[in-house]
């Protein structure tokens, strides 16, 4: 048999909100995220709340609980005192949508932002080939699950807003160093890019993204830190500098970098258009309360709308597309 | 029932944040950790000025002792005994400089720019942030991107010159296996300056800029295997970087503590043997 719980939620959207009070029950075994599912079920049918997986492994149900990022499902009720109030809010640096959901699109520009694998040359796709010990720094950043906590929790854009055109954040600087280290990675001129359009500097490596990440990824150690030594090697040795100099290699292998993301240029690179507006994220209908119908029968159609925004056609017009498609290898070698 | 209600569309792009009113909402001692480096480190800095200004009180001369705030003594204003094989290439100091503030720009330097100390030092005296997810205290922020802080791109230049440092301290733990009465002899101090030298060269080499020109630098480890297998028993010190920055930082205080007292004559040195 559970017992009472009190609860508060932080209920709103872009227009204001505030915390309301709950008295749910909980049962043994359960995580924050059962607890809001009972919420739904008895008291707020709509509580809005992104989640997916159950598992700690889609990056879905992100929130702050007693104000600590943490992800939902992950949170066990046995952690919390039976007399203690927990409290539950959307994640602050990102702009609300509604209750306990945020728009996260800010990631997802910076993640557009970051150049991708660049292939080597002479080296077609199937003829790839490394050594475990030349991708173990790597792979551990491809755990990932991108749930942006780390961003969220990361006081240069959390606390300063006016840094988020200048700063990408821990997610793209694991992704960054993760595409430095990879022993196939034909671009030379990632630490430059790391630093001057990434933002590196503004880190100032106090490591609340590590503590925070559900991965247990060791952002600041194995990412952020020896990014940041990688450019000190390029741009803070004074004998490195003076042996480039003086050998004329920084004529040789270095790719002029802009000092801000070049749409046309990057378009003209890929054959594709990085920049372009997606198509926007749909609110789900509500009804003259603001808040969602909660049941289905009185919907105007069958099922859920589309997350891609119902009048949204597929297939898309290859020319809006966001990616390129890899060309078929050429040859009759396959 | 299509199209995208405005509300929602000025979301994409930079719309408010939940307006939550309190700063935080942990419920958590946060501040505690805070507190205690900043009581830590103050202590230290402390201590170090009130050294780095007696200037005396660093050799123990039976013992043959020598204080690592001390080490080494360059000047000629050392008193005598306590330069060791580097001699005494700088001249007489003016009476409000010591020996001391000459060589602790080493170590200080090295410590002042070490990523740990960083992270300390900027929650704690900074406030930048204090804890996670609690709100620093500074209206604009911008990072070590430029002067001053941009300065502490120089961590790997204090790094070598604290390999020189540790090199000099395992000199002087050695030097105090001296006899007090001639030969080989060992005190308490003698186990304190060797315990203490251990410390600072764990603390040195698990440095993240070791790290880097260990091996961290490299793209493929497989064509490097030596450098690949001291990058592995670098990251493993490194991992423990922050108690053996503790641990040093306590040890030295310790050992300069001890010899001051022996050389003061405040104590004995308790001998173990000669």
């Amino acid at each position: 048999m559970g017992t009472k719980r009190h609860f508060r939620v932080w209920r709103g959207d872009d227009t204001g909100g505030s915390l309301e009070d709950f008295q749910v029950e909980v049962n043994e075994g359960e995580v924050v995220l059962d607890v809001i599912h009972r919420l739904q079920a008895t008291q707020t049918p709509d509580l809005a709340v992104r989640w997916n997986c159950k598992a700690g492994k889609c990056g879905s149900c992100s929130m702050e609980i007693n104000g600590k990022p943490r992800l939902g499902c992950m949170t066990r009720m046995s952690t919390f005192n039976e007399t203690e109030t927990v409290t539950v809010t959307p994640l602050r640096t990102f702009p609300v949508i509604r209750d306990l959901v945020t728009n996260v699109n800010f990631n997802y520009q910076k993640a557009r932002e970051l150049p991708a694998f660049a292939p080597p040359a002479g080296v077609a796709p199937g003829e790839y080939r490394m050594q475990q010990v030349d991708v173990e720094r790597s792979q551990e950043f491809r755990k990932c699950i991108e749930c942006f906590l780390c961003q969220n929790v990361c006081h240069v854009i959390r606390d300063h807003e006016e840094n988020k055109h200048a700063f990408s954040g821990p997610r793209f600087f694991i992704r960054a160093a993760e595409l430095d280290m990879h022993p196939l990675d034909a671009r030379d001129d990632r630490k430059e890019l790391a630093q001057a359009e990434q933002g590196l500097g503004y880190c100032n490596i106090t490591k609340c993204c590590t503590e925070v990440c559900p991965e247990h990824i060791k952002i600041t150690d194995n990412a952020i830190i020896p990014m940041k030594e990688r450019v000190v090697d390029r741009r803070y040795d004074p004998v490195t500098w003076l042996g480039r100099k003086i050998f004329r290699r920084d004529q040789l292998d270095e790719q002029p970098v802009s000092a801000s993301p070049k749409p046309a240029a990057a378009a003209a690179d890929s054959g594709s258009n990085w920049h372009q507006e997606g198509p926007v994220p749909q609110e789900a209908p509500v009804g003259a309360d603001g808040k969602l119908v909660v049941a289905e029968l009185t919907l105007d159609r069958a099922a859920a709308g589309s997350p891609f925004g119902d009048d949204q056609v597929f297939p898309l017009p290859p020319e809006q597309l966001r990616y390129q498609h890899p060309s078929p290898p050429t040859g009759d070698g396959h | 029932m299509t199209t995208t209600p405005a509300r929602l569309r000025s979301a994409s792009g930079a719309g408010p944040r939940a307006a939550i009113s309190e700063k935080t909402l942990r419920t958590d001692r946060w501040w505690l950790q805070p507190l205690l480096v900043f009581l830590g480190l103050g202590a230290f800095v402390v201590y170090g000025l009130v050294r780095a200004i007696m200037n005396k009180y660093y050799w123990a001369s039976a013992e043959h002792y020598l204080a690592p705030f001390y080490s080494p003594c360059l000047t000629k204003s050392c008193v005598e005994g306590s330069s060791h094989f580097l001699g005494q290439p700088i001249p007489q100091l003016p009476s409000w400089l010591s020996p001391a503030m000459i060589i602790l720009v080493l170590p200080g330097g090295f410590r002042l720019t070490c990523y740990y100390y960083r992270k300390a030092y900027y929650r704690s005296f900074w406030l930048s942030p204090p804890a996670c997810a609690v709100p620093d205290g500074h209206k604009t922020y911008s990072g070590e991107t430029r002067f001053p802080l941009i300065f502490q791109n120089i961590h790997r230049y204090f790094f070598y010159a604290a390999i020189l440092v540790g090199s000099v301290l395992t000199y002087d733990a050695v030097l105090a296996w001296h006899g007090k009465d001639g030969g080989v002899g060992m005190g308490l101090g003698t186990l304190i300056l060797a315990v203490n030298a251990v410390l600072i060269w764990a603390y040195t080499l698990g440095c993240h800029s070791c790290r880097n020109i260990i091996g961290g630098r490299l793209k493929h480890f497989s064509k490097h295997p030596v450098r690949y297998r001291a990058w592995g028993l670098v990251s493993k010190l490194n991992a423990k970087h922050q108690q053996f920055a503790w641990a040093s930082l306590f040890s030295v205080i310790i050992a300069d503590a001890y010899v001051m007292a022996v050389s003061a004559e405040w104590i004995t040195d308790f001998r173990f043997f000669n």
